[in-house]
């Protein structure tokens, strides 16, 4: 190639095209990006007494703003961004309970009243754990305003991860969903060796399955010669034979999405991470993370998979019953009501990966729907966790909860609610959810399945309604907690969460709908 | 096809009937205790307003021709998804009518009565408020027009169930009951869920008028499961064998609990179900019979068990047990069956309402004390309680013309139709029907005082003896009222379809027959508990009567079949996740050596395992994926 002549405009020799992208469209991406960036600036800028207003300020309108673009934007179906994101009606279902779920989240974060010493973060995450240094950065009643743009990244991050239609694009969303998340669960202010333990963990393992995405990527490029989940279809429809590289691709993929769904066997990091994360950010994690990580499986199974339903049905079949069996039975036993919880979202995985199984729109339509249901469920049980404590933090051993029900009958009742939903009670969320499952898993012919299931959720029922039981039935002790008065933050999220359960099972109809039309992936 | 009528005039409140009670619930429990005081008579005014209004219901109903008694209202759409449409929707039709007014009639009266028994209890409103609800979820029950808001109602009634069985939770026993009855109950719910589902892929709906209308159209094989599925829920329910052990725990609540739940309403809702569900039964002969086993052996379970039973509550739980039987016998009977099971299921109510809450009057002049050997000679102490007690002992025992007389005898005429065996067995039945109930009464209110020291029994207040009273005439005249004023038979016609005329012959025979068991065994337990003198400690007893003290062994059989198993599988799983994978890892990293030693002491705790298994889970996911494709 010669040298380009004098007075040649530099276009004329390497053509460059703009990228075709539809800012409108990823606007909520850009929004919490743009927020996170801002809220960094805010970090630098605003002297320390000013932080937290102007930080709730810059989340707060960020989150409602991009949930105005995700409204409007309602109805699109457009793959933009040089076919990189795709804008359909289950992206931005999902986007827009994302939103939602993460504001009433942000509120559970920003509360500072049921502490004595602040909010639920370490004052200043970097001093050791026990040192004078904390001490005395409590004693000051210092504040980690740097949770912010965490918050804001990871948020962005899992927006981009519902919509990303390549896989590199997904793996980018999903280290910037992720990373964030690292940092967060090692916050605590109280028991921070078990919260910094958590995140150690949390981050290596998830490095690893980040891996396993990675790799998978990669060999299934190395199949189809392209990243984009539409063209890998194609590919896999074009070539009838098998191939090593498409199935262990796929199934390494699929590894890296399960484990961020929590199913077995990739769940073990879930009951360590949630409990030992601050419990606004457990709440945080365990809707949206799951959300989010249906969205990207979902995805990835109905556009790029879809032609190899018949390879991968039988392994999600294996791993949807062994995740509501581990996830329900080892619930059980547990003694930590985190720890319980952790293992019921283990078994809501498995419950929700019954309709993924299904893969018709009805499979599609009812996982949608168990996860809006879940998530607003999750951030509400989450909320009265914080709220039960003694002088020394949060009070999450079971034994606490005895008799928490004659102390403070209204959040005891909230949290019935809370559980009778996740145990799939009748006029709740949860009734619901589970009916939609399984009858769309039964009209796919998994009848198997669902009797697995049923078996699973009656299981799952006994120690949902233990804890019931336990508030309700058991005298107050000595040793119950205190639910402490929260501030009006932790009251919306709590009242919002029951409300959603509660009208999720009594008028389930609009929502149904909603899932109903997000009709299917884009391609 | 049957016909189905929009709701007018009276039949537009169908959902006020259900609104009203759970106001009143929603009132009693949220109001906190500000409504102390007045909650209480609130609790009964909203079930004594559903009481009123199903009467009108009924005038109304009964002004209409027969083919036009089946309305229904539509409150809005509940559930409307690809393909699966499910509306809040009611149906009140004669099976619906005579269950409503059963529910909220006897539920007023044990309303009025619990003013008395629970008035020095300190959580009497939150009784009250529980004891709404529950008939808010009984009366969604049987009024549903689909299986699905059936099974809401039927959660409900279950969860309410469950917090009065609780009530008096600073017993532990009463806890464990609750627990117990629950689990029991939500094996059976899974059968019913999975009827739901079975229905939906079978016939595209779960409404009763598109699943029976398509009934015909299914094959024999679904139907059975269906009608299979439906019995495990109703065993669940209505404590039928195998799922019969949490009946006799649930005693453990406040006696009207037992009276109005565990004896007139909830428990019957198996047998609501069954005849509800007739258009899948008559289609599905393996189910019906496995229906009239069931029946058959919870007979004569419940039967023994009342016979051995010392504690008075749990010797009636017996015998609930036993009756519901009769009526799920006569349910699997077929078009002969239903008409009398929910005849017998009616009577049995307010009798059965009445021996419990006469129970609960001695109970509460005896310090609550169960133990019936120190009970003896109450006749002169409670003498409307003694009364009233003794005509339902007689409307219990058969005897004409108290009410149990007519339903009884029409299921056992009904079964000899069927098959002489069945008929024989019921007779039997019947006669150790009285023989325990003449035990019970003999020793409770006969022979001489073996009370405690400090126990000072007194007759009780009006409050508590005027529902007594109400229940015992009921016991005298529902079952003539019924057949003859109120023809049931061809009431109900309509919904359990035509039966086929029993010869009148073979009633006279069958009536004397059983007759001679009931007095038989009626003067065995006059006899063996009057002659002699009642031991206040109970004798070793032969071994039936040992077995029958155990329930039967019904805990043991549980025990070894589901809860050692689960508790098992519970410990495996977990041993499994923690050491055998850790123990699998360890090795593993032994035998990777000084790489993983390295890594052992560079990491803390679990997270090299965590890593290890995780790539384990790997590993089994390609292979599976590859031994789909290879094979």
């Amino acid at each position: 190639m010669s040298a380009p002549a004098f007075g040649m405009h530099l276009a004329d020799v390497v053509p460059f095209n703009l990228p075709s992208i539809d800012y409108r469209l990823i606007a909520p991406i850009l929004i919490l990006m743009g927020a996170g960036l801002l809220s960094v600036l805010v970090e630098a800028f605003i002297p320390r007494r000013g932080r937290r207003p102007v930080q709730l300020i810059v989340v707060f309108v960020a989150l409602l703003a991009a949930f105005a673009m995700v409204l409007a934007a309602a109805g699109s179906r457009a793959v933009t961004a040089e076919g990189s994101i795709a804008i359909d009606g289950p992206g931005l279902l999902l986007q827009g309970t994302l939103l939602l779920v993460a504001l009433l989240a942000a509120m559970l974060m920003a509360e500072r009243m049921v502490d004595p010493s602040g909010d639920a973060f370490a004052p200043r995450a970097s001093t050791l754990p026990g040192s004078e240094d904390e001490r005395q950065f409590t004693q000051r009643g210092y504040l980690q305003t740097e949770i912010w743009p965490l918050f804001c990244f990871s948020v962005s991050g899992m927006l981009l991860f519902v919509v990303s239609n390549d896989l590199l694009i997904m793996f980018v969303a999903l280290e910037i969903m992720s990373l964030p998340l690292y940092l967060l669960a090692g916050m605590a202010r109280r028991r921070r060796l078990l919260s910094q333990e958590a995140a150690m963990k949390y981050f290596l393992l998830g490095a690893l399955s980040s891996a396993f995405f990675l790799y998978g990527s990669a060999l299934l490029y190395g199949f189809s010669g392209s990243i984009d989940l539409p063209v890998i279809a194609d590919q896999i429809t074009a070539k009838p034979s098998q191939s090593w590289l498409l199935m262990i691709g796929a199934a390494f993929v699929l590894i890296g999405l399960l484990f961020k769904v929590g199913a077995v066997p990739f769940h073990q990091w879930v009951p360590d991470v949630y409990q030992g994360s601050p419990t606004p950010v457990t709440g945080f994690m365990a809707a949206t993370v799951k959300i989010a990580a249906f969205g990207a499986l979902l995805r990835v199974l109905y556009v790029a998979l879809g032609g190899l339903q018949w390879d991968w049905a039988p392994m999600l079949w294996i791993i949807a019953i062994l995740t509501m069996v581990v996830g329900s039975v080892i619930a059980i036993t547990q003694t930590d009501i985190k720890r319980m919880l952790a293992y019921s979202s283990i078994a809501q995985a498995g419950f929700i990966l019954v309709g993924v199984v299904a893969a018709t729109r009805e499979g599609l339509a009812s996982a949608l729907f168990y996860l809006i249901a879940y998530a607003f469920t999750t951030i509400g049980a989450f909320a009265v966790i914080a709220m039960a404590r003694d002088s020394s933090g949060e009070a999450t051993h079971l034994s606490r909860w005895a008799g928490l029900g004659r102390k403070s009958p209204i959040v005891a009742t909230a949290f019935t609610i809370f559980m009778l939903a996740l145990a799939g009670i009748p006029l709740t969320s949860g009734f619901i959810a589970k009916f939609s499952v399984f009858t769309a898993a039964i009209a796919a012919g998994d009848t198997w399945l669902v009797i697995v299931a049923v078996l699973a959720s009656l299981v799952a029922a006994f120690f949902y309604l233990r804890v019931v039981v336990l508030m309700f039935f058991a005298e107050p002790g000595p040793e119950t907690a205190t639910v402490a008065v929260p501030s009006v933050f932790t009251t919306v999220a709590l009242a919002a969460g029951a409300t959603v359960t509660v009208v999720l099972g009594v008028v389930p109809q609009p929502v149904l709908e909603m899932v109903a039309n997000a009709d299917v992936f884009i391609r | 096809m049957e016909q189905i009528m929009p709701a007018t005039g009276a039949f537009s409140l169908i959902w006020v009937l259900i609104a009203l009670p759970l106001a009143g619930a929603a009132v009693l429990l949220l109001g906190g205790r500000m409504t102390n005081k007045w909650g209480p008579y609130l609790g009964v005014l909203t079930v004594v307003g559903s009481a009123a209004l199903g009467v009108v219901m009924l005038l109304q109903m009964m002004g209409l021709p027969a083919e036009d008694r089946s309305i229904q209202q539509v409150a809005y759409r509940w559930v409307f998804a690809d393909g699966l449409s499910v509306d809040m929707a009611f149906r009140l039709d004669q099976l619906s009518m005579v269950f409503v007014l059963l529910i909220t009639i006897v539920g007023s009266l044990i309303h009025v009565y619990s003013l008395g028994y629970m008035e020095h209890d300190p959580d009497r409103r939150k009784f009250f408020g529980y004891l709404n609800l529950f008939v808010a979820a009984m009366l969604l029950l049987v009024l549903a027009n689909n299986y699905l808001l059936l099974y809401v109602g039927w959660e409900g009634v279950g969860l309410a169930s469950y917090l009065l069985i609780g009530f008096w939770q600073v017993k532990p026993s009463a806890a464990a009951a609750a627990k117990k009855a629950f689990i029991i109950n939500r094996v059976g719910d899974v059968g019913l869920g999975l009827a739901i589902m079975v229905m939906f892929v079978t016939f595209g709906s779960v409404t009763f008028a598109d699943v029976f209308g398509q009934a015909s159209a299914a094959s024999e094989g679904t139907l059975t499961a269906i009608g299979l599925l439906l019995l495990l829920a109703a065993c669940g329910k209505s404590a039928q064998f195998p799922l019969q052990a949490w009946l006799l725990d649930a005693m453990e609540g406040p006696t009207p609990v037992s009276a109005l739940i565990h004896a007139a309403t909830m428990v019957t809702a198996g047998v609501y179900l069954i005849v509800r569900s007739n258009a899948i039964f008559d289609r599905a002969v393996w189910a019906a019979t496995a229906v009239v086993v069931v029946g058959l052996i919870t007979v004569f379970m419940g039967a023994i068990i009342g016979s051995a039973k010392d504690d008075i509550k749990k010797s009636l739980a017996g015998s609930t047990m036993s009756q519901i039987g009769y009526m799920i016998t006569a349910a699997g009977l077929g078009p002969i069956g239903y008409v009398f099971a929910i005849f017998h299921l009616l009577t049995h109510g307010v009798f059965k309402a009445g021996l419990f809450l006469g129970a609960g009057s001695v109970m509460h002049g005896m310090n609550d004390g169960v133990n019936m050997r120190r009970y003896g000679a109450l006749r002169k102490v409670m003498v409307i309680t003694t009364i009233t007690f003794f005509i339902g002992y007689l409307a219990i025992i058969g005897i004409p013309p108290f009410a149990g007389f007519w339903s009884k005898d029409e299921i056992i005429h009904a079964a000899f139709e069927k098959g002489p065996v069945i008929g024989a067995l019921l007779i039997l039945g019947a006669g150790i029907t009285g023989f325990y109930m003449s035990r019970m009464v003999a020793m409770t209110f006969f022979g001489k005082a073996r009370w405690e020291d400090d126990v000072h029994p007194h007759e009780s207040k009006a409050v508590m003896t005027i529902p007594l009273i109400i229940l015992a005439i009921g016991s005298t005249v529902l079952g003539m009222a019924l057949l003859f004023w109120g023809h049931i038979e061809e009431w109900l016609e309509p919904v359990t379809g035509i039966a086929t005329a029993p010869s009148p012959l073979s009633t006279a025979a069958t009536i004397g027959i059983s007759l001679a068991f009931v007095i038989v065994g009626a003067s065995i337990g006059w006899i063996m508990y009057l002659r002699r003198e009642v031991p206040i400690t109970a004798p070793r007893g032969s071994l039936l009567t040992r077995a029958a003290r155990r329930d039967l062994y019904g805990d043991d059989v549980n025990e070894v079949l589901v809860v050692r198993p689960s508790y098992w599988l519970s410990r495996v799983l977990v041993w499994f996740d923690r050491a055998w994978v850790d123990g699998f890892v360890n090795g593993i990293a032994a035998f990777v050596g000084g790489f993983s030693g390295r890594l052992r002491r560079y990491q803390s705790g679990f997270a090299r395992s965590y890593a290890l298994s995780m790539v384990g889970g790997a590993v089994l996911v390609v292979l599976a994926l590859l031994l789909v494709r290879l094979s």
